[in-house]
């Protein structure tokens, strides 16, 4: 088990430097989760119209993994419609069980050094929970 | 006998962890248990096993024998009137539910108190919590000092005639805090509520004498104390539980049944409800006699040393944040490091071989008031020592190191 196989750089740039970090003024979908197991928290928010994910922030408190997958996350979604996000997502899920799905956003892929640690999978799926409840619960309004 | 030399008891302790040899620092969260408790099990159910307090054959009676015995010793480890005073439990949390589910709501009315800390682990805050909605009593804190203690002027001020339960933990699983319960019980029974406290960081590490602290419920887990897991006691004065009603109904609690009413057994065996633990009894009988052979008193010096070892050596470290008192703290320490998350911290000790706890340690209230999401966490025990320490500094410098490049 080697560290750096975890802790790629490019997660490194993500948790440094997230995308998308802040809050939008206006109204937005927003959804709070955290993992009670850990106290990782974090609020997303989504812009939707027309069944389009217009922009995305996030922000919260985590470790490096939850930060960086947010920031992923958020990156990937912009601008890709709810279906597009939901198939993002069941991929995400792919990747964190050892399979290899492609992502448009390659960033993501950085990620499945995760699944070798089993402890910290559920700090990655955090931001990816948040998306998939954001969405639902707006399809159902 | 005591640190590395008594490593040769506990076999879970010789292993490699990601290539390095493990150094065990998360006691507090559950300790690991020597080959007398692991042999106790084994013989229990190799040559004894039988279910307790019914058959007449030979078993059933050799069964009964060691699971009363056990209750027996558990009385004596504790220095409890009898041992009809020891109820054996999951743990320590339903010992506490017991408490509340079943003395609370019976003595709680509109108006009535309950008190706690906010230092409480969520297994004595949340079965309070459920105790006062039930029952429209108030639930109040005494609250913090700057320091993470609590004064027992504040403790006197927040207790007051209506009253009824006082509920606080004897050592905070995360400030290794030692609160002065003795002064409590007196301030409680001053104004006519009990003392229930909560044992599961003490009883481990410190003699407990449940009549000197004249506490009137005291509750502790078998595993945090070299025992096995699923199994630990509440202790209660003979008067209060000869009050109490059973929370739970079946099998073995009963003492004469017909198809519309039935009648309890004496406590504790009315709190007993279906087969008992009574492997875990076994193993807990045999980690007392190991806690004992080596001495509770040499136990407690030897966690206090280290400790303060373990304390010196960790503010060494640039950007280190200790939680809790710099003085008179149980044998644990709990940290950040930087702005390093502590599941970060954790991850990179692991592969160092190091084993420590991160997260909101089961006190979402404290940390709060703490003003961190989650903390890390070092525990230590009478199997660690100086080399342990040693390496998890060595880990804490590599994780420093590691996050700076990785960060830089």
């Amino acid at each position: 088990m080697h560290l750096d196989e975890l802790y790629k750089r490019v997660i490194m740039d993500h948790y440094k430097s997230p995308r998308n970090r802040g809050t939008f003024d206006d109204d937005a979908v927003t959804v709070e989760l955290n993992n009670p197991t850990c106290g990782d928290r974090i609020s997303l928010q989504l812009k939707l119209k027309d069944g389009v994910i217009e922009d995305a922030r996030f922000t919260g408190e985590g470790c490096s993994i939850s930060m960086a997958s947010a920031s992923m996350m958020t990156a990937a979604v912009k601008g890709k419609t709810v279906q597009e996000a939901l198939a993002i997502a069941d991929d995400f899920s792919a990747l964190m069980t050892g399979q290899e799905p492609d992502f448009e956003y390659e960033d993501i892929l950085a990620l499945s050094g995760v699944t070798k640690f089993p402890a910290r999978i559920k700090c990655a799926t955090l931001a990816w929970n948040a998306l998939k409840k954001g969405v639902l619960e707006h399809a159902n309004h | 006998m005591i640190g590395r030399d008594i490593r040769k008891w506990f076999p879970i302790l010789h292993q490699d962890i990601n290539g390095k040899p493990l150094v065990y620092l998360d006691s507090a969260a559950s300790a690991q248990r020597p080959v007398q408790v692991i042999e106790a099990i084994r013989r229990y159910y190799e040559h004894d096993h039988a279910n307790v307090h019914r058959g007449v054959h030979t078993l059933g009676a050799r069964a009964t024998d060691i699971y009363e015995g056990a209750r027996e010793k558990v009385a004596r480890f504790l220095n409890a009137s009898s041992a009809d005073e020891i109820i054996f439990t999951r743990g320590t949390t339903s010992a506490l539910n017991l408490v509340a589910a079943s003395y609370a709501r019976s003595v709680c009315g509109p108006g009535d108190e309950i008190v706690i800390t906010p230092m409480e682990h969520h297994s004595n805050l949340i079965p309070w919590q459920q105790a006062a909605r039930a029952t429209g009593a108030t639930l109040k804190a005494i609250p913090l000092s700057p320091d993470g203690t609590i004064s027992l002027a504040d403790a006197e001020k927040t207790i007051t005639d209506r009253t009824k339960v006082v509920a606080v933990t004897h050592v905070s699983n995360v400030l290794g805090v030692v609160n002065p319960v003795e002064e409590i019980a007196k301030i409680a029974h001053r104004k006519g509520a009990v003392l229930v406290v909560d044992g599961a960081q003490s009883t481990p590490h410190m003699k407990i004498d449940v009549r000197k602290l004249d506490c009137d419920f005291f509750a502790f887990s078998g595993h945090k104390m070299c025992g096995p897991t699923g199994i630990g006691a509440l202790y209660g004065k003979k008067s209060l539980l000869e009050k109490m009603e059973p929370v739970e109904f079946g099998g073995e609690m009963i003492d004469f049944v017909t198809l519309e009413d039935s009648t309890w057994k004496d406590p504790p065996h009315r709190f007993e409800g279906g087969t008992p633990n009574i492997a875990g009894a076994a193993g807990l009988a045999a980690a007392i006699d190991f806690l004992e052979s080596v001495g509770m008193d040499e136990i407690e010096r030897h966690d206090r040393e280290i400790t303060a070892y373990a304390l010196a050596r960790v503010k060494e470290i640039p950007g280190i944040r200790i939680y809790g008192p710099q003085e008179n703290r149980a044998s644990l320490i709990t940290f950040n490091l930087g702005d390093i998350h502590p599941h970060d911290v954790a991850t990179v000790l692991d592969a160092e071989g190091v084993a420590i706890r991160a997260g909101h340690h089961c006190c979402q209230p404290l940390m709060k008031w703490l003003g961190a999401s989650a903390t890390a966490r070092a525990s230590f025990y009478l199997y660690n020592d100086t080399e342990d320490v040693d390496r998890w500094i060595a880990a804490l410098i590599q994780t420093k190191e590691f996050f700076g490049h990785a960060l830089g």
